[in-house]
């Protein structure tokens, strides 16, 4: 009932918004036009592909720009452990330190601690320009810790922007004050638009004092969803849009979910693979239900993309990750680390450092534009291949093959190389499920590239990667990874062209689903 | 009587704490406790126990022993 009341508020700075939301709503299109050449605008987009406002906002956010996270560190704290809704792919109970999925997390902190840890790390990170509160419960279930740290916060370290992650059941009820404290990205997490459907994903929410089961509680869910992201993208709140994709239930329907977020002016779709493993206690763990293939999560995404923007780079993160994505510090920062540490906070060297960042940035771009042109009028338009990629950050070609936690996925073609997600590898935690032999799960990772990128390799995983038919590549080391693709791209081509070898579909790959190993 | 928490269960989410119309739970060594003292069992508030109907896992806030709602009931609340 409280809900309803935000809506009578007007908005005020009207003009500056309408501004912004036109170009959201011209910017819309950009996906659709294809074949310029371009990587989709999507989250890989570039300046050149979006509105200045809107390249503005986003350009440092790793969540929000794929190019940006290969870049810039985000870090969650975790300040907002109650949860109003119960979902059949979540199980707080279980912290495991190894770990990495969001709701869960190591320790919790009072918003005072969290402001603490916010400084700490802005210190020892310069490229940290992100904080999110993402649980790990929903943030909006626990208002005053939310909008309390977001007030410290935006007190001591007002460069660092602010972003939160809600399933949306009080989304209505607290807009107005997400805008009151500069929030500028929100996160909805979205499965559904069907409240049937809604039912086998959550078994029940806690609304208006009361628990509702069911399809009557998928219903009222879904409307406060929707509300809520129209009165955010009302407000010039950037809106991202998460939905986990579980096959047989809610597969087919993100479509809809698409073209529903998309007409409510949300700027970015990020599908995300289902994980569920017994040894993790949810529903769907328990009852068997499995996550996608790689292929099949690729497939989705890229039906929607003609739709809207896609996310590709998502992590899943914990509620309480510090660093780049696809790395995980948290361990250096906690509270009783944090609490010993003198802290200043240095406005001015963490601006030295990230103009630093932007240099690499601009030679990365450059670099990636002057090897794309020599694509130019290659013919075989229809050969797409994958390759993995070893990388430590900075868009480099700079990661060992056996120290590698992930492998990030570029699709090459004539129009470029594009980023299209990530794989993990890393080993089930130690006591935890299968002695697998790691060179195998890796293999199965990335079973559908054609090649690996690393900075080096020993004999042996070498000659078992190309058994497997996938070629080691060591010859990039250091090197820009865009460039460096489209340069083997090329050469892939020129092979075909001349006969000397065939190009094979690659098949299918695997998706990881157990502890994540960060240490 | 009144609800209890099993702590063996709690996960220390705080969602019951901030229902609770009587501020009867606190934390207390990591896990919430209620206040027997001044658990009322929500009578008179609201149709259901609030840390029951906000507690993500299941059997965890319960009755401790026979109390007026239980015994109207003729069964747990």
């Amino acid at each position: 009932m409280e809900s309803l009341s935000t809506e009578t508020i007007d908005v005020g700075q009207a003009q500056s918004i309408d501004d912004v939301m036109q170009k959201v709503a011209e910017h819309k299109g950009c996906g659709t036009s294809g074949g310029s050449g371009k990587a989709s605008c999507g989250s890989g987009a570039g300046e050149n592909d979006l509105p200045q406002e809107i390249w503005d906002k986003v350009k440092n956010h790793p969540c929000y720009s794929e190019e940006a996270h290969h870049h810039y560190a985000r870090m969650h704290v975790a300040v907002a452990p109650a949860c109003n809704i119960q979902c059949n792919y979540c199980n707080r109970k279980y912290d495991c330190a190894n770990e990495s999925r969001p709701g869960v997390v190591s320790e919790k902190l009072t918003p005072e601690q969290a402001s603490k840890k916010v400084l700490a790390v802005a210190s020892t990170i310069p490229q940290m320009t992100v904080l999110g509160i993402a649980g790990p419960g929903d943030p909006l279930a626990n208002p005053e810790k939310t909008f309390k740290t977001f007030e410290l916060i935006s007190q001591t370290a007002p460069d660092i922007k602010l972003c939160l992650s809600t399933n949306g059941l009080a989304l209505p009820e607290h807009v107005d004050t997400i805008a009151k404290y500069n929030v500028d990205h929100v996160t909805i997490t979205i499965n559904m638009v069907d409240p049937d459907i809604g039912a086998q994903i959550y078994p029940w929410i806690f609304w208006n004092r009361k628990r509702i089961f069911g399809r009557e509680a998928a219903e009222i869910l879904t409307q406060h969803q929707m509300r809520g992201l129209e009165m955010l993208t009302e407000r010039g709140i950037l809106c991202k849009v998460n939905s986990v994709m579980i096959p047989g239930i809610n597969d087919k329907h993100l479509v809809e979910v698409n073209k529903a977020v998309k007409s409510r002016g949300a700027f970015l779709h990020n599908i995300m693979p289902l994980i569920s493993s017994p040894e993790h206690g949810t529903v769907f763990g328990l009852n068997g239900q499995r996550g996608p293939t790689a292929q099949e999560l690729k497939a989705l995404q890229d039906s929607c993309e003609g739709e809207m923007n896609m996310m590709r780079h998502c992590r899943q993160c914990r509620a309480d990750a510090v660093g780049l994505l696809g790395e995980d510090r948290s361990a250096e920062f906690t509270t009783d680390k944090i609490m010993a540490m003198e802290v200043t906070y240095d406005l001015e060297s963490r601006q030295a450092y990230q103009a630093q960042v932007e240099i690499e940035r601009q030679k990365v771009a450059a670099a990636k534009n002057a090897e794309l042109n020599t694509l130019a009028g290659e013919g075989n338009e229809d050969i797409k291949i994958l390759i993995a990629v070893a990388t430590k950050g900075s868009g480099r070609v700079n990661e060992h093959f056996g120290h590698a936690k992930e492998f990030q996925i570029y699709e090459l073609s004539t129009k470029g190389a594009k980023f299209i997600g990530h794989r993990r590898v890393d080993l089930y935690c130690q006591g935890g499920y299968g002695e697998e032999d790691s060179l195998e799960t890796i293999i199965r990772a990335i079973n559908d590239c054609t090649a690996v990128f690393v900075a080096k390799i020993g004999g042996c995983p070498k000659n078992d990667l190309l058994k497997a038919g996938i070629d080691p590549v060591d010859e990039f080391a250091f090197e820009f990874i865009e460039q460096s693709a489209i340069t083997y791209f090329k050469r892939y081509l020129d092979k075909v062209n001349s006969g000397e070898m065939e190009h094979k579909e690659r098949g299918d790959a695997t998706i990881r689903q157990g502890a994540y190993i960060t240490a | 009587m009144t609800y209890k928490i099993v702590a063996s269960q709690c996960t220390s989410c705080s969602a019951c704490e901030a229902e609770c119309p009587n501020v009867a739970i606190s934390e207390k060594n990591g896990t919430f406790v209620i206040n027997p003292k001044k658990c009322t069992e929500c009578i008179g508030y609201f149709d259901v126990p609030q840390c029951v109907a906000v507690c993500p896992v299941d059997d965890t806030c319960v009755i401790d022993t026979s109390l007026p709602r239980y015994q109207a009931a003729g069964g747990a609340a």
